[in-house]
């Protein structure tokens, strides 16, 4: 048996080429991008040593600060949303559905599966007000509610809105999917004991519901997290960052920069800052976890 | 008596609650269905809600040929077939390798390749451009193909890993003791235990590249290797805002693999996401 799992060349052939491939691909980039910021201009124009000035001009630059709050404040409506509402659908299913339950948790995770363009796509026409009304404005005004007819991605005020709840309205599914698994794991016996000492309702989630669920509510908020920092896709496809930069993020300044302004240099420092909101986010909402132990 | 009534309203509601939740989920799904079979005419003259008249598959002929539907399905499928089978070869070696197998750094190659989990595509975006367009490899099918690889193996490792974890010894050495090479070990009683793990990582894979847009859209230029999801994109510019009708036949189109997928391996990606793959 030892002599088997201790195969030298096997070992070799199993870890060698993806080994390559990652670091390659997936990790060189992220060191070569802090040696890009130091830099002004793009590779092969204009490219000189620019030291830590790249890194100064951020915080002068309102369209950077602009990104950032946007950035921010999808995040955190996003985040809640879909891990909050994932967990609502979760207890629902478990507590008052009893027939439909596998049915039902299918119907809320289509939408968990379609490509983010595509979403997008139908969404914008589901805003549309312009050449003629889309879903919402449509049946909004056929409920007599033609004073909330407006065009919700087409201006600032509701753009992020709208978009939020397109990318809470996608995900929603997928956390309902794994709290409603956790939610299984947990004994019936521990669930009666606490009805029977009289905790009821949230008194029970409180107290025996959410501690048990604890570690998959983080797990779910640092998956969360990570995926709507990225915020790209959705934005892109839904509004393209407009109206104005309503709803443009990290990412899409930072694709901006270097791919149409051609600034590769400041773009890179962008590009880290959002590598760091990540490292650092997430490491974070780990910490509640381990708090407790 | 009482007590019962106010039982009864209160998970009247309830359910009434979860059913509205439901449609909120699904209607617009069922909105685009319909509205890819309504003829041009059939918006200004209707509201947007109408179910539509008859089914227009002209749209979808449309879409196909005229809206190069064909060329971005068959360069999407291409990329993604060739990245997941490497991806699955990839993280069912290294998994097993870091877990059963015996070498000196294999928890430290283990968490090396777990970092992977955090890093933002968007970092890696600028050095990876400047990389393929200095080895010649931009606007290739081969980049997307690699960074997908590359890019999807963090997390399958991940999960592969977990679950190997989770089988019992007993059965390799018993092969092991059967005469059981490593490699004849590894495709004949590895693999199919793993069966539930391999095709959850293929899902979600699936999943993730048929839906990448920021890499194909970086990499590739030409139109007529572009891949379904940068197609849908710039669609409108193709038909006009005013076609709807072949918009939502395209857009229809480009969720059929994975609603098919789905129906498909629906209990085995529900059974492998709530039992251990996903909680790791």
């Amino acid at each position: 048996m030892k002599n088997v799992l201790k195969n030298k060349k096997a070992i070799a052939l199993f870890v060698v080429p993806a080994f390559l491939v990652y670091s390659i691909i997936v990790v060189l980039p992220v060191f070569w991008s802090f040696y890009y910021s130091l830099y002004s201009g793009s590779p092969g124009l204009k490219w000189e040593f620019a030291g830590l000035k790249n890194y100064a001009m951020l915080f002068k630059d309102k369209n950077f600060v602009a990104a950032l709050w946007v950035n921010i404040r999808y995040v955190a409506v996003v985040m809640l949303g879909q891990v909050g509402l994932g967990l609502c659908l979760a207890l629902m299913f478990h507590f008052w559905l009893k027939k439909f339950k596998n049915f039902v948790r299918t119907l809320v995770f289509f939408p968990v599966v379609l490509p983010t363009v595509a979403v997008g796509q139908l969404f914008s026409k589901i805003y549309e007000i312009q050449p003629s009304y889309g879903l919402l404005n449509s049946v909004l005004s056929s409920l007599g509610l033609d004073h909330l007819v407006q065009p919700w991605i087409g201006q600032a005020s509701t753009a992020l809105g709208a978009l939020s709840f397109m990318d809470i309205w996608v995900a929603m599914g997928f956390y309902s999917v794994i709290f409603y698994g956790a939610l299984l794991d947990i004994s019936h016996d521990v669930i009666e004991a606490a009805r029977i000492d009289g905790a009821n309702g949230w008194d029970l989630f409180r107290t025996v519901l959410a501690p048990l669920l604890r570690p998959m509510i983080i797990t779910s908020l640092i998956f969360s997290f990570s995926g709507t920092v990225k915020m790209f896709e959705s934005s892109l496809a839904l509004t393209n960052g407009g109206p104005g930069n309503a709803t443009k993020s990290l990412s899409m300044y930072m694709y901006n920069v270097s791919f149409s302004y051609n600034k590769v240099g400041y773009g890179s420092v962008i590009a880290i800052v959002i590598f760091l909101i990540c490292i650092m986010g997430s490491t974070l909402i780990g910490r509640f976890d381990k708090k407790e132990l | 008596m009482k007590a019962e009534k106010k039982f009864t309203l209160k998970s009247g509601l309830i359910k009434l609650f979860i059913f509205l939740l439901v449609v909120v989920e699904i209607y617009p799904i069922f909105w685009m269905l319909t509205a890819s079979f309504k003829q041009s005419y059939e918006w200004s003259s209707k509201p947007a809600y109408a179910l539509n008249e008859g089914f227009y598959f002209q749209n979808y002929v449309d879409a196909w040929t005229r809206g190069n539907m064909a060329t971005y399905f068959k360069n999407s499928l291409l990329c993604t077939l060739i990245a997941l089978v490497f991806i699955v070869i990839f993280s069912t070696t290294v998994g097993f390798a870091v877990t059963k197998m015996e070498w000196k750094f294999k928890n430290a190659v283990a968490k090396y390749f777990q970092l992977g989990i955090m890093v933002p595509v968007a970092t890696s975006l600028i050095p990876l451009f400047q990389i393929y367009n200095k080895v010649g490899l931009l606007n290739t099918r081969a980049s997307l193909i690699i960074t997908y690889i590359a890019f999807g193996l963090s997390l399958s490792i991940f999960l592969v890993t977990g679950y190997i974890r989770s089988l019992p010894d007993e059965i390799m050495e018993a092969a092991v003791i059967d005469g059981c090479g490593i490699y004849k070990l590894m495709w004949y009683v590895v693999v199919p235990l793993m069966k539930n793990a391999i095709v959850t990582v293929l899902v979600l894979q699936f999943f993730f590249k048929w839906n990448d847009l920021l890499f194909s859209m970086t990499f590739i230029s030409s139109s007529s290797l572009k891949t379904v999801q940068t197609g849908l994109l710039y669609f409108s510019d193709e038909f006009g805002a005013k076609n709807w009708g072949a918009i939502f036949a395209s857009v229809s189109m480009s969720i059929l693999p994975m609603l098919g997928l789905y129906m498909a391996l629906n209990k085995t990606v529900m059974e492998g996401m709530t039992a251990g793959a996903v909680k790791g």
